[in-house]
């Protein structure tokens, strides 16, 4: 089957789109959530089962502390404490640890072990997936059940000193608190001086129930000097002394208080062996967990065991049931046992029993088939013998066998735990690697199949030969798909988490395999047909070499660099400076280009003697003398632009060499208008200069310009009614911004209602239909009428000029400017830099996507996930509707990219001769896309573990999916307007 | 004849590498606390006016070009003052095109200012001395094909290095290392300065390598 290349790259890109949403849904697993965490109304906890008797015991157990101390030392390993570095450094926690009243535990921490996830993890008890990071929109707040939130809601009084992370996750949690940044990695003694200085007080007073300490020092000299520095005892021993001095304080406090107290010493990560954490090695997973009350027993002297091992979010359950508060929501541990031994057995079994109900409800409302699982079973078990317990406890008060069948119950009501718990976090902290590779596979296969077909997709046919029916009867891709189905059937049936290609319908997953197969025997027989082809030239003498130009050479270095750029966190934080960097070059390339047509134009070459012979002997020649080759090829463009060159007037020559600098200053200009990114995004610009209440009236006239000059710019090729909805639509664009308050309205003066803008902004929305609909009209009549070309320009640039009204109508009016200079670089570089170079279609698509990159950034974007301006969902909305909020964001997103390659289908289809040029532009769009995009992926893969997967890599990862979406939707556009070509004769 | 304008050539570039390497050593002899890092703008100066005393003593003993016929001394003197405008303009131009690449416009602006002189010193110096002052020589021999000796086939592989150094110099400022080098200007210049001395160390090598290859229309 004959295809266009453009139709082959859209193909291309759907299937590519396809393999990214696999592996996102591989890397990105489902978190565990109960069903309503929206809602946070005062559920009655669960009462104490009973059979036939009725219990009265319906309230929360009272507490079992009265003040609770959490010391938490940032990257506490399990060694620093029951180590030789903890027997040597710090001696006190030896001794309680060993002889004093005190459980000890190896707290296990999910990865990503890093402090924030961490924290979240030890006060909700749940693991916490990227999901919830995107989900909150980045919004530092933790919205999620937890210990604090109940504490608070319970009126009890916390106090919070330390790490300031905990002040942005929990906002006016803290009855008192004292942020320390973590910032300065080299300062290791300031940070916990500024928390150890407020003990004193504090220790002293009354008025709080709940104390929170965070001591960064530790990580910090783990990340100067590894775990085996000095400076680690140094700072140990200073940890023990604290310890010392708040157990001193709360012994003393006790004797006149009802309740003991409760002292918790926990890391939050571990760290490894040079120093870092962030992965999941031994060192970095395990932390030190030590529960000192004078509640517990003593142990013995000389019983030195070994501490158990626990799961660091089994503190959350602990915490809650010690306050007397209720077990938050999506809490996935269970109660440290230990804790609660020493109660009465009624006690303990109601504490058993609030976890197990909890655990059970979140497994309800994550799993659908939860009556199978085993810990489900357990736990029905566990709470029919528990009330049958209840039943004989109440009716005769104690004796020898109720003791004997309580402990029954309650070692079963422990094994439901186990079980229900490790069932649940299971589902959560693996990627589900056989989906990411599935889709990997995809992906890639996709992009060595368009590399391959370059040569053919960029020839003067543009077309290409896809065999379809030839795979049918191949072994290869019967072996394939036998050696893909029995690799599904061995992961699917061994493996014991969840896996979301597995979890698909059978047909699907077929089918995903059969593309796979059939992908790869494409590209068997493209290679095959590469080396064929390869080995005839070569036996033919001297093909012809064709140079590159500096700018190919640029074009092909920059997108190499961006590639690799991709690798490091930094360059993925300030992908900004890249494309700016590139833009920039770009245009002086240009301006180079255009001097010397400009001034050796006319005499250019004089040294090249063989451009009156342009024949074989020629080519022969140039590969004699590599140094002085000048390629027939590339002689012959650099003749036809110095001849367009030399037919323009005087004044459009002085527009020639003048238009990159006025691109450059406007990319300048913009660069000013808002800073993105993580280092430059605190700098003041010209963005929040505009949008601060006192310069109201500098925004509203920059606004009102901003509009005007957009009507000027996109007036000209418009047919006159589209003109006049035009005008109306950026007159209503206005209206829409005044109505809601960002600018200032002539007519309405000090009038300050501000009303959401709905009746403006659907005013505008119906000139946006009327301008589509007239194009659409105007390019479905180019297929019949005579008359077609200039109907189909027409029709093309009123589509065009329909998504800028709707740009306009989107971005914030600070960002207009944004959309003017789009425009004006458009024009002037279409006018006066590719018309009279004669550029080649792929350089223009590439200088296109370049460029569309840039105003993606311009426009205040980066590849943190909070940069989405999500008001633009809204906009003419009365409340949110998923769908078009959806739409409507992501067009605001993608504006930069989305009017670049609408501009790039407008230019071609206008300036350019050759029929083929959409199908050229529409492959490279897709391969110069798919390359980051593809590569990418690959690298996520490989840096999984990195110390800044979830805050850096991950929103990355979302945004090249969502721009490859993007750029297969511009791809099937390139198409429609290449096939209503086609049927023109 | 060749040969011997080879090995004056890798002499000349020689001298000028020796010159940049003097820059950073000698001052700390003279200056108290000199180093390139932390007194940038003194390194910067005087890196830029040694290069450049070595390039007009090299150009004017050994006078590569041939003299121009006129030799009058209003003349000379006139040529003199249109080569200094001529760097102060390249200063001036350098200066316009890092604050366009992104240099802020106004803080650091002296620092931006000399990362555009230490430039100009590196290119457009050469090409003053070289060349003389006129445009159309310069386009023709950073234009493809237009060199018409091994000085100038020397000149603009030292040129060329120089931008490229200069341009690659600015990939370390977003990394999140904190070296005391990654502050603006100093990878940049220390960039063009790595480019200088590669180009200056590579010409000749290059030209030596492809002498057989290269055939100049003049000679």
């Amino acid at each position: 089957m004959r295809l266009g290349a453009g139709t082959f790259a859209a193909c291309c890109v759907a299937i590519e789109v396809l393999g990214v949403a696999i592996f996102l849904r591989g890397f990105f697993p489902a978190p565990v959530r109960s069903s309503s965490t929206t809602e946070h109304r005062a559920e009655s906890p669960a009462p104490e089962p009973s059979a036939g008797a009725s219990s009265n015991w319906t309230k929360l157990p009272p507490p079992l502390f009265g003040k609770v101390v959490i010391m938490l030392i940032d990257a506490l390993r399990d060694d620093f404490v029951f180590g030789s570095k903890g027997v040597k450094f710090m001696p006190y926690v030896t001794y309680l640890v060993e002889r004093g009243a005190s459980h000890s535990f190896v707290a296990e921490a999910k990865p990503p072990t890093v402090t924030m996830p961490r924290i979240k993890a030890l006060m909700t008890g749940s693991i916490p997936g990227f999901v919830d990071v995107i989900r909150n929109l980045n919004s530092p707040v933790l919205l999620e059940d937890n210990v604090l939130r109940q504490a608070k809601a319970a009126g009890k009084r916390v106090i919070f000193y330390g790490d300031e992370t905990w002040v942005k996750l929990f906002p006016k949690h803290f009855v008192e608190y004292d942020g320390t940044t973590s910032f300065f990695v080299s300062d290791y003694t300031e940070v916990d001086n500024n928390v150890t200085r407020h003990l004193e007080k504090v220790l002293k007073r009354e008025d709080w129930d709940l104390l929170i300490l965070h001591y960064l020092g530790l990580d910090h000299i783990g990340h100067l000097s590894g775990p085996n520095s000095p400076l680690i005892g140094q700072k140990l021993s200073e940890m023990d002394g604290v310890l010392m001095k708040i157990h001193m304080a709360l012994l003393s406090k006790e004797k006149e208080a009802l309740l003991p107290s409760l002292l918790v010493l926990c890391g939050d990560h571990g760290m490894s062996e040079t120093g870092s954490h962030g992965a999941s090695s031994t060192e970095e997973v395990n932390t030190a967990l030590v529960l000192i009350s004078s509640a517990f027993e003593r142990k013995p002297v000389g019983d030195r065991r070994h501490p158990k091992r626990v799961q660091q979010t089994d503190l959350a359950a602990t915490l809650a049931i010690g306050l007397g508060l209720p077990i938050p929501r999506n809490n996935v541990g269970r109660l440290l046992f230990p804790v609660v031994e020493g109660k009465p057995v009624r006690e303990q079994l109601r504490f058993l029993h609030l976890n197990t109900v909890q655990l059970s409800k979140l497994l309800q409302g994550n799993v659908p088939l939860y009556e199978k699982d085993p810990g489900f079973e357990q736990f029905k078990m566990s709470e029919r013998l528990h009330g049958n317990w209840i039943k004989r406890y109440l009716e005769e008060n104690s004796s020898e066998v109720l003791l004997n069948l309580g402990s029954k119950v309650l070692r079963q009501y422990l094994d439901a735990l186990q079980t229900l718990s490790l069932s649940l976090s299971r589902q959560v902290v693996q990627y589900d690697m056989y989906s990411m590779a599935v889709g990997a596979t995809l992906v890639l296969e996709v992009l060595a199949l368009l590399l391959l077909s370059i040569p053919k997709a960029l020839s003067p046919a543009a077309e290409l030969d896809v065999p379809l029916s030839s795979p049918l009867f191949s072994l290869l891709f019967y072996l394939t798909i036998l050696v893909l189905s029995a690799i599904h059937v061995v992961v699917c049936t061994s493996t014991e988490s969840t896996c979301y290609f597995c979890s698909m319908p059978w047909l699907a997953a077929g089918g995903a395999m059969l593309l796979m197969s059939a992908l790869l025997c494409a590209i068997v027989s493209a290679l095959t047909k590469t080396v064929v082809s390869a080995k005839r030239v070569g036996k033919n003498p001297a093909p012809p070499s064709v140079r590159w130009s500096e700018l190919d050479l640029l074009i092909l270095l920059g997108t190499m660099g961006h590639i690799l750029s991709l690798g490091a966190s930094s360059f993925i934080e300030e992908e900004h400076q890249t494309w700016y960097f590139l833009v920039s070059t770009l245009c002086l390339a240009l301006c180079q280009e255009v001097c010397r047509n400009h001034f050796l134009g006319s005499d250019g070459d004089p040294q090249c003697g063989l451009r009156e012979e342009p024949g074989p002997e020629g080519a022969m020649l140039t590969m004699q003398d590599g140094a002085e080759g000048c390629a027939a090829l590339e002689e012959d463009r650099t003749r036809a632009a110095a001849s367009a060159f030399e037919r323009l007037g005087s004044m459009e020559q002085r527009m020639v060499l003048a238009s990159p600098w006025a691109v450059l200053c406007c990319c300048r200009l913009l660069r000013a208008l808002n800073q993105t990114g993580v280092q430059g995004a605190h700098r003041p610009d010209l963005g929040h200069w505009l949008t601060s209440s006192d310069h109201k009236a500098a925004l509203s006239v920059l606004a009102a310009l901003s509009l005007l000059a957009v009507f000027l710019l996109v007036q000209r090729r418009c047919s006159p009614m589209s003109k006049v909805a035009l005008a109306l639509g950026l007159l209503g664009v206005y209206c829409y911004r005044a109505a809601i308050g960002n600018v200032m309205s002539p007519w309405q003066r000090g009038n300050n209602d501000i009303s959401k803008g709905i009746v403006e902004a659907r005013f505008v929305y119906v000139f946006v239909f009327g301008i589509l609909f007239t194009g659409t009209k105007d390019l479905l009549r180019s297929q019949v009428a005579a008359i077609a070309i200039k109907a189909r320009t027409v029709g093309l640039w009123e589509i065009y000029s329909g998504l800028v009204l709707l740009a306009a109508l989107l971005l914030r009016p600070h960002n207009l400017p944004v959309l003017v200079s789009s425009l004006l670089v458009q024009t002037l570089m279409a006018k006066f830099v590719w018309k009279p170079l004669n550029h080649g279609v792929a350089e223009v698509t590439v200088m296109h996507y370049w460029f569309g990159q840039a105003f993606f950034y311009f426009q205040g974007n980066s590849n943190n996930i909070a940069t989405v301006d999500v008001s633009a969902g809204f906009v003419g909305l009365e409340r949110y509707v998923e769908v078009p909020a959806v739409f409507l964001t992501a067009f605001a997103t993608y504006v930069g990219p989305v009017l670049w390659a609408s501009h790039l289908v407008n230019y071609l289809s206008s300036e350019s001769s050759s029929h083929s040029a959409l199908r050229h532009a529409c492959f490279c769009y897709a391969l110069i896309c798919s390359i980051p995009v593809s590569a990418y992926i690959i690298l996520v893969t490989s840096l999984r573990y990195h110390l800044f997967i979830w805050s850096v890599f991950s929103p990355k990862l979302l945004y090249e999916g969502m721009h490859l979406f993007v750029t297969a939707a511009i791809c099937v556009f390139f198409t429609a307007m290449d096939q209503t070509r086609l049927t023109k004769p | 004849m060749k040969d011997t304008d080879i090995r004056r050539l890798l002499y000349a570039h020689l001298l000028c590498i020796f010159s940049v390497i003097l820059s950073t050593f000698i001052p700390s002899l003279f200056l108290e606390d000199f180093s390139v890092l932390e007194t940038h703008l003194t390194w910067l100066c005087i890196c830029s006016v040694s290069v450049t005393a070595v390039n007009l003593v090299f150009y004017l003993v050994v006078k590569p070009n041939p003299p121009s016929r006129r030799s009058s001394l209003s003349h000379k003197v006139g040529r003199f003052l249109k080569c200094c405008i001529y760097f102060l303009m390249s200063c001036f131009c350098f200066h316009v095109i890092f604050v366009l690449y992104g240099a802020p416009l106004i803080e650091l602006a002296l620092e931006t200012f000399l990362f555009a002189v230490i430039l100009s010193t590196f290119t457009t110096v050469p090409c003053l001395c070289l060349l003389g002052p006129n445009i159309k020589a310069w386009l023709r021999v950073f234009s493809r094909n237009g060199v018409t000796s091994i000085w100038e086939n020397s000149l603009q592989i030292t040129t060329i290095s120089s931008f490229v150094g200069s341009w690659l110099g600015a990939f370390p400022i977003p990394l999140d290392w904190e070296r005391p080098w990654q502050v603006w200007p100093i990878s940049c210049t220390l960039g063009a300065t790595f480019g200088y001395v590669a180009g200056l160390a590579v010409s000749p090598l290059w030209i030596y390598w492809n002498r057989k290859q290269l055939t100049y229309k003049n000679n």
